[in-house]
């Protein structure tokens, strides 16, 4: 019997484990369109890359099966163009994500519509090209795992993430 | 209470009826399109140790022909429990009297014998009611560490000579291994027997794998990998483990890599400006061409058998839906026009028909239609079943079913053509991308 609870609350420890570690996700409040404004973010350095991700915010949320930005996710790309082009070290890859409801390769192919759109937005924005790769992980690496659309809302992403500097 | 017992009665003698009446019109016989409801009754004694070190083999060898043989949901063992003649040597007369009393309608008899770690299984199938064998014996030889395989080849013949088709049983399956939660899923390529048996690992799980194909002949595997931080098509020689990445890696994506017929050839998608073409590439050159060029996102292709045609999807019509185009590329065919959206298209090694993954009102179906789209059919329904490959002989379907929420968890199924038989393939832990090899040789 005590070991049945033990077990119980092992379980529950793992929940929370899971729910804290996102591994795929690069910022530490989890995110989503518009993550700005977090506790303790007017503290931030706003040339370095927690301000990025935080107060500018590094993704950009997609409707089902559909790669148009939606006038939200403009905005925040607005705020990423500003900033890249202010902090122009930075090269960024973009990942292109779709949730789950749809077969491995499609979603590999939406994701990479997804990245593009972004990338595309961002050029239309005055970042030169040659900073922004795409790559796409189709329905491979979610940051929520429940089965509904409080989930997949979120999981259908682009995400902005800066990678080394552009000077040696 | 006594009315089931009648109506048991009368089944179990309409079963022995039927028995009686294939034996006198004709060799015993499966039609396996016409989808079985009452299995055939087979027993498979263990076979006959003809050596000391025989007998271990000679009892698992049996076991793993029935296994193969009352999986396909088409045959029935009856058990050695009921049984009442003992079989004590291969060439002793069989007592039909005591196999038809156990309404066992095939029996297969054997004997294995072992020289060092050399193996030989003979068999023999017979028609018990027509009291006589089911075509001419056969003998395999092989090394001990090959035993499972001898007892798919014998399984493979016995159902080859009960349904007039080719079987599937010595074949082997590459999957992608899966551990992990769904936010840290760990992937790596495995293989292993159709059955799940003498599973190997051949990539480590340190970057993402896909939907790995084998080549005709099963000697080599196409994948797509992560290791270079962006998808790029691997191709693996199985025997060796040694790997080659075919696709360049200017930061370009290519996925969905499927061999031509004849194993030089390959399609695949090939992702620019985030719009995702048809290519081609001959592997031992590396030339490359392009099959599609359309806004729209074409992936999954499938050659047909014959070489001539690929099966592929496209949401240029605004959803998913499945197309077929000559080889070498040009116009484009519709061929799914049912509700909802196609996707993962298969064409079947028979040439005769497409199995495709079907997404309508939310649930995941696996489902077959001829290769103009006719006769459509659905097979499953669940949360998420996707991804189908066919069995050698184009009779099995396997697929990838995932089940929902946040311990989902992806698993390997298997169902018949005909929509029967729908049952889970074991595996260490958690799979997907299933894609079936050719017989072995």
């Amino acid at each position: 019997m005590s070991g049945l609870k033990l077990a119980i609350a092992a379980v529950a420890v793992l929940g929370l484990a899971a729910c804290s570690n996102n591994r795929w996700d690069d910022t530490a409040n989890g995110g989503g369109a518009g993550a700005g404004a977090g506790v303790g973010a007017g503290a931030l350095d706003p040339a370095s890359p927690a301000y990025f991700q935080q107060t500018v915010g590094d993704r950009v949320l997609f409707l089902v099966d559909q790669s148009t930005l939606t006038p939200e996710a403009q905005g925040i790309l607005q705020g990423q163009a500003r900033w890249l082009t202010q902090n122009a070290d930075y090269v960024v890859t973009i990942e292109g994500h779709a949730d789950e409801q749809g077969t491995r390769e499609y979603n590999l192919a939406l994701g990479a519509r997804r990245a593009n759109a972004a990338r595309e937005y961002l050029i239309s924005q005055g970042v030169a090209g040659h900073r922004l790769k795409v790559v796409s992980y189709g329905k491979e690496r979610p940051l929520e795992i429940c089965s509904n659309e409080a989930c997949y809302s979120k999981n259908r992403r682009a995400v902005t993430v800066l990678a080394g500097g552009l000077t040696g | 209470m006594r009315k089931i017992l009648a109506a048991l009665l009368i089944g179990a003698a309409a079963a022995a009826g039927a028995g009686a009446a294939m034996a006198q019109d004709g060799p015993l016989r499966i039609e396996i399109d016409q989808g079985v409801i009452e299995p055939l009754p087979y027993a498979v004694p263990d076979f006959v140790p003809e050596t000391p070190a025989a007998s271990e083999y000679a009892t698992q060898i049996a076991r793993v022909i029935a296994a193969d043989l009352s999986g396909t949901g088409l045959f029935r063992e009856v058990p050695a429990s009921a049984h009442i003649s003992k079989v004590t040597g291969f060439d002793s007369p069989v007592k039909y009297a005591d196999w038809k009393a156990v309404n066992a309608q095939a029996l297969i008899t054997g004997a294995v014998s072992v020289n060092g770690n050399q193996l030989t299984v003979r068999f023999r199938g017979h028609d018990v009611f027509a009291e006589k064998e089911l075509g001419t014996g056969l003998q395999f030889n092989g090394t001990t560490d090959g035993w499972r395989r001898m007892a798919h080849k014998v399984a493979d013949a016995v159902y080859s000579r009960i349904t007039g088709e080719s079987g599937y049983f010595d074949s082997r399956v590459v999957y992608v291994s899966e551990s992990g939660p769904k936010n840290d899923r760990r992937k790596r390529l495995a293989v292993m027997d159709y059955d799940g048996a003498n599973v190997q690992y051949l990539t480590n799980s340190a970057s993402i794998v896909l939907a790995p194909r084998f080549s005709p002949t099963g000697d080599r595997v196409l994948y797509t990998s992560y290791e270079s931080g962006f998808p790029q098509i691997h191709v693996l020689d199985v025997g060796q483990v040694q790997r080659k990445v075919l696709s360049s890696g200017d930061g370009t994506m290519s996925f969905a890599p499927r061999f031509a017929p004849d194993g030089r050839t390959i399609v695949y998608s090939q992702t620019q400006g985030g719009n995702t073409d048809l290519f081609s590439m001959d592997i031992s050159t590396g030339a490359k061409s392009r099959l599609t060029s359309a806004p729209s996102i074409e992936t999954a292709p499938s050659f047909s058998p014959d070489g001539s045609q690929i099966v592929f999807e496209s949401d240029r019509s605004g959803s998913q839906q499945l197309y077929v185009m000559p080889a070498g590329g040009g116009e484009a065919r519709r061929i799914s026009f049912g509700e909802g959206r196609y996707g993962t298209p298969v064409w079947s090694p028979r040439g005769d028909m497409i199995a495709f993954t079907k997404q309508n009102k939310g649930r995941f179906h696996i489902g077959v239609m001829r290769t103009d789209g006719g006769e459509e059919r659905l097979l499953t329904a669940s949360f998420l079943d996707e991804g189908p490959t066919w069995a050698p002989n184009g009779r099995v379907i396997m697929f990838t079913r995932e089940s929902q929420g946040s311990a989902g968890r992806a698993l390997l199924y298997s169902v018949d053509i005909t929509g029967r038989n729908l049952k889970p393939v074991k595996t260490p832990d958690g799979a997907s991308d299933p894609a079936w090899s050719p017989l072995q040789n």
